[in-house]
């Protein structure tokens, strides 16, 4: 990457960020190529990728049939020869379809081959509520696949990171799944550089930093974190938030650093609280540095309820009050 | 009219009767490549045999047998061009061999060592798939990556392998409807061998024939006797000469459905006299690809008692020979467990890796393994 393409930004949201980062990568590596439902001429559901078919024509922007295991299955075969495909499920309550390709096949084929085989492949996924959707359009479940050994989870919380990370995930020589949280698709416009550059998968980053309680957060979630955070100032409360950005493998050295400082964690995420990843990091604070704990980690986290329809989705999902008492909580501990 | 254009309620394409007389067509084979075949066969099912016997000793773990499936086995995997891949499910031992895989690798395999899964680079054979049917949109898509690197043509084929089991899944009906919409490279290669498990063929599908599901993805379906390694050989050259070379108007998939039977278990954990008659076996044991190759090939003055003898023998030696050198093979490293996880251990793995070396540091590997 040059400095120079650097000097050059756009002020973008993050699923134009994301589009971004597929034309990019799309244009300097003729192995790339985008694949799933309404990709094509249609640009995404989402627009995810929005003229890239008229830019890179029917063979590399391919509408699939309807079918996630196929698309899933197809692309396995095709990373196994090579190519690098980004196949895309239209909304991840749809990927379970093609959830034995991705357990069975796509996280294992390069111990299943002893490396013969490897897959650079990125299955895209907008995940999360929040946008008055139907019914299996809203759910957060990283843990499944983090769960899985051999796949590395991504999810992004600014236009800045999807790109760099996204372009990261389609270079990395092993299978990414990558979580877009599509309530903040177009809630904000960021910096995003023009060209190619890329932000490491596997490193968490520090959103704000702060010396009371450690508050542990990723995707969508970050916003109303940040916002909680900044709220408590006023009550004499110095939250730092981690953005994890990537949750498998998860930065733990950041996580417990952060730690080590506070003596104090709150985790928020939107997926349900049992089985979780709050539970893991939790679990990680009590291996690593139970000796500077000085209050019980708190989670602020989705109910252990299928996701509700959109009329309750507001009750279920956390906000900024409810990160702002689970903070204090462990703060006043 | 080509094999493949038959109507797929047609009957079987067959060349060789049970007798091993000449009903059809013979391929156009040398001798060398007709005593090639018969070897082949012989050798994947004395090795079967021998498999079989090493789990009952418990010198393997539990091993999927393919007697009776030889014929369909190195018939199609023979007609093979040295740059086409196959893509077999997980009872392909005797095709995979054919493609240049060792017997050692898959003892290995079977006896629970990693590095069985290891197949040499020189060999156009992907890593075998037990989840059922999930193997065949992981071809469809390495013959579609084919094409698209080539801008849409092709020098290669992709045969995939499955069983009559397979033909109910969802992977079976997307990866053949991905084949068809692409009109990718590819031969899907059904072992219809009368029983998943336990399940019998009837009680998998209501539909007449398996082949005939191929006219629901818009390319050609066939039904062929599998346990007539001439009528395999035959239908499976057709299938791969169009996938890489399609007529104007021709799709290049195409769906072999060969009709055949397992003489064993499905695996050598399940007892079929629980499930079938001992009866339909001896019917289909009538059927043997075996004795019906080489009476062919003493009818046509290509083999005789001596030559059978000295091929017995050498594939004896052979089979032998392999055993030898899996169990002569060390155990694997415990430490090799965490690696082929990614490309680049991650800071976790790592640490989980030398918790592990420690923990052998402490206690001693006999503290691990049980006898």
């Amino acid at each position: 990457m040059s400095t120079q393409e650097h000097e050059a930004t756009q002020n973008l949201t993050l699923v134009q960020s994301v589009r971004d980062a597929l034309a990019t990568e799309m244009e300097l590596d003729d192995d790339v190529l985008v694949m799933g439902e309404d990709v094509g001429k249609n640009g995404g559901v989402f627009r995810a990728t929005e003229g890239l078919y008229d830019e890179f024509g029917e063979d590399r922007v391919i509408d699939t049939p309807l079918a996630e295991s196929g698309i899933i299955g197809t692309a396995v075969g095709m990373a196994a020869m090579g190519l690098k495909p980004v196949p895309e499920i239209q909304f991840s309550g749809f990927a379970y379809p093609g959830f034995d390709q991705i357990v069975s096949h796509m996280a294992r084929l390069r111990t299943r081959s002893r490396s013969r085989y490897t897959l650079p492949m990125t299955l895209r996924m907008p995940y999360g509520g929040g946008i008055r959707a139907p019914e299996h359009h809203s759910e957060s479940k990283e843990a499944f696949y983090t769960h899985e050994a051999g796949l590395k989870v991504v999810m992004p919380s600014t236009p800045y990171d999807a790109k760099g990370l996204l372009i990261s995930a389609i270079r990395d020589p092993d299978p990414v799944v990558f979580m877009e949280p599509k309530l903040i698709y177009r809630a904000f416009r960021g910096d995003v550089p023009e060209g190619d550059y890329e932000v490491p998968i596997g490193e968490a980053v520090t959103r704000r930093e702060g010396s009371d309680v450690s508050v542990f957060t990723y995707g969508a979630m970050t916003r109303p974190t940040m916002e909680a955070a900044e709220e408590l100032t006023e009550e004499g409360i110095d939250a730092e938030v981690v953005d994890l950005r990537t949750v498998s493998p998860m930065d733990r050295e950041a996580i417990v650093e952060s730690f080590k400082k506070t003596g104090r964690a709150c985790v928020v995420h939107e997926a349900p609280k049992t089985g979780g990843l709050a539970g893991e990091i939790t679990a990680t604070l009590q291996e690593e540095a139970l000796l500077y704990q000085e209050a019980p980690v708190k989670r602020v986290t989705g109910y252990d309820v299928p996701y509700p329809l959109y009329a309750l989705e507001d009750y279920y999902l956390p906000n900024a009050a409810r990160v702002a008492d689970g903070i204090k909580e462990a703060a006043e501990f | 009219m080509s094999t493949l254009e038959r109507d797929p309620g047609d009957g079987m394409v067959q060349v060789l009767d049970e007798e091993g007389g000449v009903v059809g067509d013979v391929p156009d084979l040398s001798e060398d490549e007709f005593v090639a075949m018969y070897r082949h066969m012989k050798l994947a099912r004395h090795f079967d045999e021998r498999a079989v016997s090493l789990q009952r000793q418990g010198r393997m773990g539990t091993y999927p047998p393919l007697s009776g499936q030889e014929g369909a086995q190195v018939g199609s995997s023979m007609a093979l061009a040295e740059d086409d891949w196959m893509v077999p499910s997980y009872r392909e031992h005797g095709a995979a061999m054919v493609r240049g895989l060792p017997l050692k690798e898959t003892l290995l395999y079977w006896m629970g060592d990693e590095r069985g899964s290891l197949i040499p680079e020189d060999a156009n054979v992907f890593t075998p798939a037990v989840p059922i049917a999930s193997q065949i949109p992981h071809a469809t898509g390495m013959a579609w990556a084919e094409k698209l690197k080539n801008g849409g043509d092709t020098e290669k084929a992709f045969i995939c392998y499955f069983g009559d089991g397979a033909t109910s899944e969802g992977d079976f009906h997307e990866g053949l409807n991905f084949a068809g919409v692409f009109d990718t490279p590819n031969v899907f290669f059904c072992n219809n061998n009368q029983w998943a498990i336990s399940v019998p063929r009837e009680k998998q599908t209501a539909s007449e024939t398996l082949a005939q599901k191929a006219v629901a993805y818009g390319f050609e379906g066939v039904q062929i006797d599998g346990m007539d390694p001439l009528a395999v050989y035959k239908a499976t050259t057709e299938a791969l000469e169009k996938a890489k070379d399609p007529e104007e108007g021709e799709r290049r998939p195409t769906l072999i459905e060969a009709v055949q039977y397992r003489f064993g278990a499905h695996t050598t954990a399940d007892d079929p006299s629980v499930y079938r008659e001992e009866g339909e076996v001896e019917k289909w044991k009538a059927k043997d690809p075996i004795p019906r190759l080489e009476q062919f090939l003493r009818n046509q003055g290509i083999l005789d008692d001596d030559r059978v003898a000295e091929i017995e023998e050498s594939v004896r030696e052979e089979v032998a020979d392999a055993i030898d050198a899996a169990e002569s093979t060390v155990r694997p490293d415990p430490d090799s467990m965490f690696e082929h996880v990614f490309a680049e251990q991650t800071p976790e793995i790592r640490r989980q890796a030398e918790e592990f070396a420690q923990l052998r540091e402490t206690h001693g590997d006999e503290a691990f393994v049980e006898e």
